[in-house]
């Protein structure tokens, strides 16, 4: 007997194996596509071609419904890996040539005296990210925005790897290190909270957030009661307001303390 | 006829030496993240660690097992010499060229992703392309089995294949197919990436391309396990496979249904379609088919052998089943936990009851109760039952066999019973640390303590059973004879075609992967916006 005995209707293996898979694969896809379906009294269908389509996954657009309206600008920046690869040493220097205006805050050589953020090696994704924020008013402060508003496109990306491109030095106060307080290790499981370090250095560091170490804390704890506050909103999916809004006083100063007291030398190095 | 017995060596030490590292890491991680261990403070050299365990117990140790089976069954049960030696020590070094270029990159952190890779998490490229070496090594596997039963078929026109030899081609097909949806994921979506020609990805369609692979997987793996339950078991105990075509029937019948249902992994992803998730979950209900089949067949295979050493009464002659035999131990192990590691599956498997374990540990609880427990088990007796022909040495550590079988069983029970448990209390897997001080999670931290305990006793149990066979290559030279499989009952003269060839099932299979997945792969495809940014391992 040779295949060819095999593919016949006249061999009973197949017309068994074939039917019965067949019969199978007929009555799961009735239920699976019309029963199922209708047996959800709180999903209405236009008809059974409705339903089917619904089932195999068809994307639908939903009727009558209206996208809630948006008072707040929101961010719009896409981070991909190719935004801010490679740059040359002449986007750098354009870039140092730009940051002489940032520097009368954020300091002559990225460290600043007056309790802005120090940005000497800070990841370019944040301050590529912050920028077009204020830029496009999805962040807002009274100093920062007149600066960012005129910023062009490249203008902002040179200014993201100067910064990038200068040394991790210590903060201009340096205060004696502390110890790692539960709601940067551990954060607080039982109110949603994840570990300020998994994000933001000491456990890891993620795409767009920035490293923390030896920032200062003055600005740290304003940043999280704005977060806290809805006066700013410029985080994703509203990621860091969740964690501000559950976080207690006591935890906003001490992770605010424990990140301004950290050498800034320890921050995981970037490719 | 065992001739090229320095090519299946070859392949176990490989398999049992990274099982040996990958094993080490497991013990490791379990420690790690349980209220005993100190946190290391740094989630990545957790993953890292996972990454590399997975990677080896996934597609590097259990191929190269059933790889070096499939080479032992295909010159004892054919009776005839290898044919495409070359090729096969090709494919051998495929795999470790494979194998070593993907576990760099995972060692440097590069490619901490896990072994299901997780997109739109990237790692580096080359640990892609170490597993796609693995993959190609192992085809070749696939195409000598298929080549040598050819050949022999040509010398015995119309005669029954072996049964060992008709599973293990029926696994190599399998395997062949299963691999191809893993391979699509890398090649379409993963590889461009990783090489930069790309920076989006299409997370949906990946996964999808990925449950094609990932269930049957898990039958590719079981393989070797039921060819040892039919064709090893019976004549190590003394007993008769008691019916040769229900051995075949289950052998099919997972070449035709074990494909078809890898989207019960998906049931949570929102872009595949109910009605695809229903059918995907009826199928996964019929692949319990085959499996009690083969226990009943099994147990009746069993049952024959105890009444010919005089077990008489309606259960009296479980009494007279050879228990000192390391065999039938192993059996018994392997149905023990493949009965509850089964059981636990029916829940996986149902629409509405995996939403209460989706993603906990009870997941990591079964599929290593499943494929570390009554699988591995078994690949433990098969290398203790071909050592002797392989090495032309005794294995003289009979109770060290013994008590290395019975530590790896205890400790399996131990180690994945308080997943489970923990999985049902809520408690998320691939977690790098859990703080066990919050009242939310202290009352589990006696059971995961319990499971860190279960996972050194495994840890021992595996350096023990490494050692046996170290020891066996320098025990005293001894002729084993001829490796011979189990008789049937009523041993076949002539099979019908469709028992006797693979073809009608392949077509199935193929046929119903395309009625299956053929819809939810062309929508994702073709669908527009559906691909996201992907996210580089290490980038900030």
């Amino acid at each position: 007997m040779s295949t060819r005995d095999l593919f016949t209707f006249s061999n009973r293996h197949f017309s068994i194996g074939v039917g019965v898979t067949a019969a199978i694969l007929i009555v799961t896809a009735i239920a699976g596509f019309v029963v199922l379906p209708f047996a959800q009294p709180w999903v209405q269908f236009a008809g059974v071609w409705d339903a089917i389509c619904s089932a195999a996954g068809l994307p639908q657009r939903a009727p009558k419904v209206i996208a809630p309206e948006q008072g707040k600008r929101l961010s719009e920046v896409v981070l991909t890996s190719g935004t801010l690869s490679r740059p040359s040493q002449e986007a750098i220097g354009r870039g140092a040539t730009l940051a002489q205006r940032c520097a009368i805050c954020h300091g002559p050589t990225g460290i600043s005296r007056a309790d802005s953020p120090n940005l000497a090696g800070q990841y370019a994704a944040v301050i590529y990210k912050e920028l077009h924020d204020f830029r496009s008013g999805a962040r807002t402060n009274a100093v920062m925005s007149p600066f960012a508003v005129n910023l062009a496109d490249e203008e902002i990306a040179d200014l993201s790897n100067y910064y990038a491109y200068l040394p991790r030095l210590p903060a201009y106060h340096p205060t004696p290190q502390l110890p790692k307080p539960n709601i940067v290790i551990y954060g607080a499981p039982m109110r949603g909270i994840a570990p300020c370090g998994s994000c933001h250095g000491s456990l890891d560091n993620k795409t767009g957030s920035p490293w923390l170490e030896g920032q200062s804390e003055a600005y740290m704890k304003a940043q999280l009661k704005a977060f806290a506050s809805d006066e700013r909103h410029n985080d994703i999916s509203q990621q860091m307001r969740n964690i501000a809004r559950a976080m207690s006083p006591q935890e906003i100063e001490a992770a605010a303390a424990y990140y301004a007291s950290q050498p800034p030398d320890i921050v995981k190095a970037v490719d | 006829m065992l001739v090229n017995r320095k090519l299946i060596l070859a392949h176990f030490w490989l398999a049992f030496g990274v099982f040996g590292v990958a094993l080490t890491l497991g013990a490791w991680q379990m420690f790690i993240r349980s209220p005993i261990g100190t946190w290391l403070s740094n989630p990545e050299l957790y993953y890292r660690s996972l990454t590399a365990h997975g990677t080896v117990m996934g597609y590097v140790f259990p191929t190269l097992v059933a790889m070096g089976f499939g080479y032992a069954i295909a010159e004892s049960a054919l009776e005839q010499r290898l044919v495409g030696v070359r090729w096969a020590w090709t494919g051998f070094w495929l795999i470790v060229v494979g194998s070593v270029m993907a576990v760099i990159p995972i060692a440097l952190g590069r490619a901490s992703v896990l072994y299901t890779f997780y997109p739109p998490l990237i790692g580096n490229l080359f640990y892609y392309l170490g597993v796609v070496l693995v993959v190609v090594g192992s085809w070749i596997w696939v195409a000598l089995m298929s080549i040598n039963l050819r050949v022999w078929r040509k010398a015995h026109p119309g005669a029954p294949v072996p049964l060992a030899m008709f599973a293990n081609v029926a696994g190599s097909y399998l395997w062949a197919w299963t691999a191809v949806g893993a391979a699509l994921e890398l090649l379409l979506q993963i590889i461009p990436v990783a090489a930069g020609l790309k920076n989006t990805i299409d997370a949906g369609l990946a996964r999808i391309f990925f449950s094609w692979t990932l269930h049957a997987i898990v039958y590719f793996w079981l393989m070797p396990t039921y060819i040892a339950y039919y064709t090893i078991v019976p004549r190590a105990i003394g007993g008769r496979v008691y019916s040769d075509a229900m051995a075949r029937i289950s052998f099919i019948l997972f070449l035709v249904v074990a494909m078809p249902i890898g989207m019960h992994h998906t049931f949570a992803d929102p872009q595949v379609g109910a009605g695809f998730k229903f059918i995907h979950s009826a199928f996964t209900a019929l692949v319990a088919l085959p499996t009690l089949l083969t226990v009943f067949t099994i147990c009746a295979s069993v049952e024959i052998a105890a009444r010919l050493r005089g077990g008489r009464g309606m259960f009296g002659w479980i009494r007279a089943l050879p228990w000192d035999n390391p065999m039938m131990l192993a059996l018994a192990f392997s149905f023990v936990m493949l009965g509850f590691g089964g059981a636990g599956g029916l829940i996986n498997m149902s629409y509405q009851l995996d939403t209460t374990i989706h993603n906990t540990q009870w997941i990591t609880g079964h599929f290593h109760l499943i494929f570390g427990g009554a699988i591995v088990i078994m690949y433990f007796a098969i290398a203790y039952d071909l050592w002797p022909h392989l090495t032309g040495r005794e294995l003289v550590d009979i109770r060290l066999i013994r008590t290395q079988l019975w530590l790896w069983f205890i400790g399996m029970i131990v180690t994945t019973f308080p997943w489970h448990w923990v999985g049902i209390l809520g408690m998320p897997r691939r977690m790098a640390y859990f703080d066990f001080s919050d009242p939310a999670i202290a009352p589990q931290a006696l059971s995961v303590t319990f499971s860190v305990i279960g996972g050194f006793i495994l840890l021992a149990s595996g350096i023990m059973f490494i050692i046996i066979l170290a020891r066996g290559m320098r025990a005293p030279q001894a002729d084993a004879g001829a490796y011979r499989f189990a008789l049937a009952v009523h041993q076949p003269t002539t099979v019908p075609v469709a028992l006797n060839t693979h073809a009608l099932w392949v077509a199935l299979m193929i046929a119903l992967t395309i009625t299956n997945y053929g819809y939810p792969i062309l929508n994702l495809a073709t669908a527009a916006g559906t691909s996201v940014p992907a996210v580089y391992v290490g980038a900030q």
